[in-house]
């Protein structure tokens, strides 16, 4: 008799795609349907990931055979801590995002409410599928699953969404080819599909050009989806055009899911000691993530408008996950997966106040947003200064500590690029979040303070978003505090058992 | 050289697929030609899965009286065929997607050729 909590393993996965065609299910006059059963059945994977995080942190990997079916021959789902954390965050993120919402799509997209959160679950079921899935096959299908629903999810915008939409189908589908080009060397030279036999395997076999030439592969295919630098470029457009709530979902776990197949990939199923030693793997990997924290940095301040800055600054911190990959020692794989969890929650935080600006004041335009914007909204805008303290990293904002540890990590190896890389583009963050800040919190130079300008801001009436958007965007606003505060915590007992044993 | 290119003659042809794929893909003005692009590539990927699934003096995993089972080289390995079937659908599903995309686009812009796109979009 197996316990019945690693039922867990696959309750994670269920909801999401029960869910999608539940709210498929939906006419349009009755929307609110669809989206209740979002908010339900996300909520319900969150719970589920949440469990399974706690069971597989007490009581270590759970093996999931799906079917009854014993691998190699039968497709397993693996809930270790790794995967688990990576699913509470992507969940729980969506499961927010979902909340809020409502009355944006509700605004901005009536009519195609029903498909969009339909779409929005299969993103998320495809995402969480990639996570949990021990087959690498399997992972390619759900690449897809989370892919196609991802264009479906960006097309729905304005009149240029639907091109930024294909360039990301293209690129996507080069991704994932390559992907699986990468597995059919794998599979050639190993004669399993199972990520875990394949890791057996590879040893045994030694080196071959095949199985570099199936490592390299994977890792570009999904570099590209990563966005990794320099193959970011679907990423801004895709971003900008699609609709608020859509960004809000896909930017903060899309891109993550795509490390978390790194992670896996590199030092799970690959000896840690092969990726870092027999091709420099982990070195460019490392490099071409510093360059990425550089350039999305730099293209970040250049931006006018704070959704096109938002989704470089993406960019940018891709490259920090990135960079804690390219480290392949412990204290690395500490920053990327922190950095994981804490970019996920300011990402999705940052595009809420976003949107939240975008419903009261019509525009996103950074050169017009000034102090009546505090005035008008002014919780949206202090969730938006805790996030943007967050992302420029000072303490104890949880910004703080997943860098700290990235910057261990540079120090340990004595990698003084990658720590300058790190602290320089800390201040760059400053430049583009002060900039905002400072319209919003500041009076222009040469400004009087007198009775005049009290009167004009008196005259300006707080009108805050509705509730249901508020409280999603201060609940994350506050648990970037509640993570900085808890780090030590999350690190010591969540983060790591999920170092591997070669590491 | 010569046995190089006649032993992996298939490899050779798939090679050369998936970089015609790829250059439609990248280069092609055309979003049309991008999409055929596309299909190439993925077409090819599956190529290369069925070839090296091949083997000679072997049959399809089929129970037959004339090839006994005790010799595992009778039979060919199915599990890269079945992974295609699912290569395949999948990629269906992208070219529909792409499909319905190009519809949304030359809808709005009334063209699918990438400069004016490029041109008609910065006008908005």
């Amino acid at each position: 008799m197996t316990d019945p909590w690693t039922h867990l393993a696959v309750g994670i996965l269920l909801p999401p795609f029960f869910g999608a065609l539940v709210a498929a299910l939906f006419p349009d006059r009755r929307r609110n349907g669809a989206w209740l059963a979002a908010v339900v059945s996300s909520g319900l994977t969150f719970a589920a990931s949440l469990g399974g995080l706690a069971y597989a942190v007490i009581e270590g990997p759970v093996r999931y055979h799906l079917g009854g079916w014993q691998p190699p021959m039968g497709i397993e789902l693996v809930m270790d801590p790794l995967a688990a954390f990576f699913c509470a965050v992507v969940t729980g993120m969506t499961f927010f995002v979902f909340i809020h919402g409502r009355s944006v799509v509700e605004r901005e997209t009536p009519h195609k409410a029903v498909p969009f959160y339909s779409a929005a679950l299969l993103l998320l079921g495809g995402l969480l599928g990639i996570v949990l899935t021990g087959d690498l096959f399997n992972l390619y299908v759900f690449l897809e699953i989370s892919s196609l629903a991802g264009y479906a999810l960006v097309a729905i915008g304005d009149r240029r969404a639907p091109v930024s939409a294909f360039r990301y189908l293209i690129l996507g589908t080069i991704g994932a080819s390559f992907y699986l080009l990468g597995v059919a060397f794998l599979f050639m030279e190993t004669g399993s599909l199972n990520m875990n036999d394949v890791a057996e395997v590879v040893p045994v076999m030694g080196e071959s050009p095949a199985t570099l030439a199936g490592l390299v592969l994977i890792v570009l295919g999904i570099g590209l989806k990563m966005a990794l630098f320099p193959m970011h470029g679907w990423l801004s457009d895709a971003y900008t055009y699609a609709t608020s709530t859509a960004t809000a979902i896909i930017a903060p776990i899309g891109t993550k899911v795509a490390a978390y197949v790194l992670i896996r990939t590199c030092f799970h199923m690959f000896d840690p000691e092969f990726v870092r030693a027999e091709i420099p793997l982990a070195d460019i990997l490392g490099y071409l993530g510093a360059a990425g924290i550089v350039w999305g940095s730099i293209m970040a301040i250049a931006q006018n408008d704070l959704k096109r800055m938002l989704a470089f600054s993406s960019v940018s911190q891709v490259g920090y996950i990135a960079l804690g990959v390219g480290l392949a020692s412990p204290y690395g794989l500490i920053g990327a997966v922190l950095h994981t969890l804490n970019h996920a929650v300011m990402k999705a935080c940052l595009f809420l106040v976003n949107t939240n600006l975008h419903q009261r004041l019509g525009h996103t335009r950074i050169d017009r947003l000034d102090r009546t914007t505090r005035i008008r909204m002014p919780w949206t805008m202090a969730a938006f200064t805790v996030a943007a303290i967050s992302m420029i990293g000072l303490p104890p904002t949880a910004g703080f500590f997943s860098k700290w540890y990235l910057v261990l990590g540079s120090w340990e190896q004595a990698n003084y690029v990658f720590l300058g890389v790190i602290v320089i583009s800390s201040l760059l963050n400053v430049v583009y979040f002060f900039r905002v800040l400072e319209k919003v919190y500041l009076r222009s130079d040469g400004e009087a303070y007198d009775d005049a300008s009290e009167r004009e801001d008196a005259g300006v009436r707080r009108e805050e978003v509705r509730a249901s958007m508020l409280f999603p965007t201060l609940f994350l606003g506050a648990s970037l505090l509640v993570l900085g505060l808890a780090n030590a915590y999350i690190v010591i007992h969540v983060i790591r058992p999920m170092i591997p044993a070669g590491l | 050289m010569i046995e190089l290119l006649h032993d992996y003659y298939a490899y050779w042809a798939i090679m050369l697929l998936l970089v015609i794929g790829l250059y439609g893909m990248l280069i092609k003005k055309n979003l049309m030609k991008k999409v055929i692009g596309m299909v190439i590539f993925q077409n090819s990927i599956i190529l290369l899965f069925v070839a090296a699934a091949f083997k000679w003096d072997a049959t399809v995993p089929v129970l037959d009286a004339a090839h006994p089972t005790e010799n595992v080289a009778n039979y060919l390995n199915p599990l890269p065929h079945t992974l295609m079937l699912t290569a395949i659908v999948v990629g269906v599903a992208i070219v529909g997607v792409a499909f319905a995309l190009l519809i949304a686009i030359y809808r709005n812009f009334g063209t699918l050729e990438e400069p004016e796109l490029m041109e008609r979009m910065r006008g908005e």
